[in-house]
């Protein structure tokens, strides 16, 4: 069992608070790209292509 | 598949829906060897167990700087090549960026507590790592304001390149002033000064969190690209709106004025 001293409390909300962050960012993303791919999906349904005539959720 | 054909933005999503995943392995795999090893390194003999901290706060202060380079040459490709990816990249960047440097300002705090007998000091290498997140939130907040990506691009990419002065000024800081914060004790003239016990840790951590970056930032950039093929669309949705209205409105004229000429 490892010892962190007197100063644990520092050293645990430090991991914590990086843990938190990146946890933030990686649902913000996967999130976003949810987002995303639902709108393109809606205007795919409705009708609406790109200019080359590909499906916008074309390589997404 | 040559590096001008990842100027594609079909052809760069089709490569990097194959690639993420085993970046996002490689990330999990190192990031847990790094906390494994960043747990059982023993106490340095001055900081303790504190020195556990600098695991986490020494690899996002430099990923705070690395991804501010990346975006200054993402800049350059925007203000020099034109090339359709640079604005994503450098526009993806910003808010990984902000979350590194937000961490290593944070994690500097936690350590400073118990070391220095403070959370925050006015020094050169402090006072300029702020100043560097404060520029990766006008930053976002440029991207935000601006509604046509192309003109924010061309702004934020000038943006960039003036606090790309930031970067020598944060490294050099602690040579340069008097500073509480220590010199690099890891990159400098004659080799690192840390045991190996510290320094293994260290840098796989640093891998580890550049690996993160370079994961997230592909993954953002997908969500930037699938972003701006939405608004086009919408824009084509909407002109087609208007054009059906406008036919719509000048074939109820020219049967109002048939009829007009019928009643007369």
């Amino acid at each position: 069992m490892m010892s962190l001293g007197p100063y644990a409390s520092f050293i645990v909300t430090s991991y914590a608070a990086a843990a938190v962050v990146v946890a933030i960012l990686i649902g913000w993303i996967v999130l976003d790209h949810r987002n995303q791919t639902q709108r393109l999906r809606e205007l795919d349904r409705s009708g609406i292509t790109r200019r080359s005539g590909r499906s916008a959720m074309d390589a997404s | 598949m040559s590096l001008i054909d990842l100027a594609n933005p079909t052809r760069f999503l089709a490569l990097t829906a194959r690639v993420l995943p085993w970046l996002a392995a490689a990330t999990i795999i190192l990031l847990a060897i790094g906390l494994y090893q960043s747990a059982y390194a023993p106490d340095d003999y001055q900081q303790g167990a504190t020195v556990k901290i600098m695991f986490i706060h020494v690899p996002n202060a430099w990923l705070s700087m690395f991804v501010w380079g990346v975006m200054s040459i993402a800049s350059l490709g925007t203000l020099v090549w034109r090339h359709p990816l640079a604005d994503v990249a450098a526009k993806a960047a910003a808010p990984i960026g902000a979350a590194f440097t937000f961490l290593a300002l944070l994690t500097g705090s936690l350590w400073g507590r118990p070391m220095w007998g403070t959370y925050w000091e006015w020094d050169a290498r402090l006072t300029s790592v702020l100043i560097l997140f404060l520029m990766y939130l006008g930053l976002m907040a440029l991207w935000r304001a601006v509604d046509d990506p192309s003109r924010a691009a061309r702004a934020a990419a000038v943006l960039t390149l003036v606090g790309a002065i930031n970067l020598p000024i944060i490294k050099f800081s602690v040579d340069w002033w008097n500073t509480l914060h220590q010199p690099a004790s890891v990159m400098r003239m004659g080799g690192s000064a840390l045991d190996k016990s510290f320094l293994i840790p260290l840098l796989v951590m640093a891998i580890a969190f550049t690996l993160l970056f370079v994961t997230l930032h592909l993954a953002a950039m997908r969500n930037e690209i699938l972003r701006r093929r939405v608004r086009s669309l919408q824009m084509m949705q909407a002109s087609r709106v208007a054009f059906s209205s406008e036919a719509g409105a000048g074939s109820r004229g020219q049967n109002a004025s048939k009829e007009v000429g019928a009643a007369g």
